[in-house]
């Protein structure tokens, strides 16, 4: 409940300052619309709108994701929380903010790739939904506890996507090729190496980022 | 009367090479208004932090106790009432709004009547509804005992307490120390004369710098 407060707070917060959304949004409609450019009449395969896809997540997810806990540093307000919540609170807090915002941007970046990219096309709905959830998740997670590490740090906007990325790697290199057996039609029972591997890379972020995030929150 | 106590078991911090105090050996007891003096860059909101669960102490050990029992870091802020100047409430609420969140957050009810008390005693009941953006800072600072107190500390620790406020807000905040002491503990850091004439005891940092060498 006290994780559900945070959570609520927070979006309150934003829909007043805006500080993520209008970050998220104009990232989104810049990015595809240079996509869209760059292609012009030329004709892609399914394969590279599929990769296209995720390039296009991972960046946004660097462009308004790490905002949970660098706003607070910002704006003074981390000391605040911080003598009113637990750490484990907090982390709960800041990564319900996250996977909610994760979802809504790539609900609406898969909708625009499926209306403005006639190769965009799943021929396993199934199996892109499962990776689309647990990718999600994934991205939220690592997203929370690397935006809690470069809140602290001076260079916030060079050190996220400097971070993440190694990090983010795996998750993203699994997502494309479950992308490519959904495009595919695959059987869902053929890619399931692939799935565990997406719900291990989530349950090992988690636990991490909850032990670390003691450490990372005090001074 | 349920007593709180806070017992400083060799304190000691160091920033870089740099000695703040070393060893600070002290016990606070509920019942009592307690001081933290010294010269400015003395160490004396570094030691706030320190008590307050902000700020690990490099040696030394801060012990919480209620009724006897040891507090737990992960709960103490169920236990703690904290005002200082590097505390930053929400601009982009209201003061009501403020108050229900940290509440929340918390894991309280929200007391609409307590609140409501509280605002009115720090005169700033009629400007509830406005955002915080637009407060001055002696509003906000009224505003920063409130969060501090909603909630019925046992430990009130108050760093320069009175910065930013006039008179009557000044006058406002004495009788409240007073009144928070009949029952709990409460820890004032302060420069301000004024401030320390309410103290029963007072520790002073420069007593503890050891001549700014590290052992």
């Amino acid at each position: 409940m006290k994780a559900f407060a945070l959570f609520k707070k927070d979006w309150l917060s934003e829909l007043r300052t805006r500080y993520a959304i209008n970050a998220l949004a104009m990232f989104i409609l810049v990015t595809i619309s240079v996509i869209l450019f760059s292609i012009g009449q030329e004709k892609i395969t399914e394969y590279l709108t599929g990769g296209l896809l995720w390039v296009v997540i991972f960046f946004s997810a660097m462009s308004g994701l790490s905002r949970a806990f660098v706003s607070e540093e910002e704006r003074g307000t981390t000391l605040t929380l911080q003598l009113i919540a637990s750490p484990a609170t907090i982390f709960s807090g800041k990564l319900l903010f996250n996977v909610i915002l994760v979802f809504l941007m790539n609900i609406a970046i898969t909708f625009l790739f499926s209306v403005l990219f006639e190769s965009f096309v799943i021929n396993n709905a199934l199996l892109f939904l499962i990776s689309f959830i647990f990718g999600n998740i994934g991205i939220a997670i690592s997203s929370t506890i690397i935006a809690a590490i470069i809140s602290k740090a001076g260079s916030k906007g060079t050190l996220y996507p400097v971070l993440s990325f190694p990090i983010l790697l795996p998750l993203i290199l699994t997502l494309l090729e479950l992308t490519k057996f959904a495009i595919d039609g695959d059987l869902l029972e053929d890619s399931l190496v692939e799935i565990f591997v997406l719900v291990c890379y989530d349950v090992i972020m988690l636990t991490a980022s909850y032990l670390l995030f003691d450490f990372i929150w005090k001074e | 009367m349920n007593k709180f106590s806070l017992t400083l078991k060799d304190v000691t911090k160091i920033f870089g090479r740099r000695l703040i105090f070393d060893k600070i050996n002290y016990s606070f007891e509920s019942g009592k208004v307690y001081g933290l003096a010294g010269p400015n860059g003395s160490g004396k909101s570094t030691l706030s932090k320190i008590i307050s669960g902000l700020l690990e102490p490099t040696h030394g050990k801060v012990i919480h106790e209620s009724d006897g029992s040891i507090i737990i870091p992960e709960k103490l802020h169920d236990y703690l009432g904290f005002v200082s100047p590097y505390l930053v409430l929400y601009d982009e609420f209201t003061a009501e709004e403020n108050l229900f969140h940290f509440s929340k957050i918390r894991g309280t009810q929200y007391d609409s009547e307590k609140a409501k008390s509280m605002l009115e005693e720090f005169n700033i009941y009629n400007r509830r509804t406005d955002l915080l953006k637009a407060y001055s800072s002696g509003m906000k600072q009224r505003m920063k005992f409130i969060f501090a107190l909603l909630h019925s500390p046992r430990l009130l620790l108050l760093d320069e307490p009175t910065s930013n406020l006039d008179n009557p807000g000044k006058e406002k905040v004495y009788e409240i120390i007073n009144r928070e002491a009949e029952n709990n503990l409460v820890i004032i850091a302060s420069n301000e004369d004024s401030d320390l004439a309410l103290c029963k005891e007072i520790v002073n940092i420069e007593d503890f710098k050891n001549n700014g060498n590290i052992k």
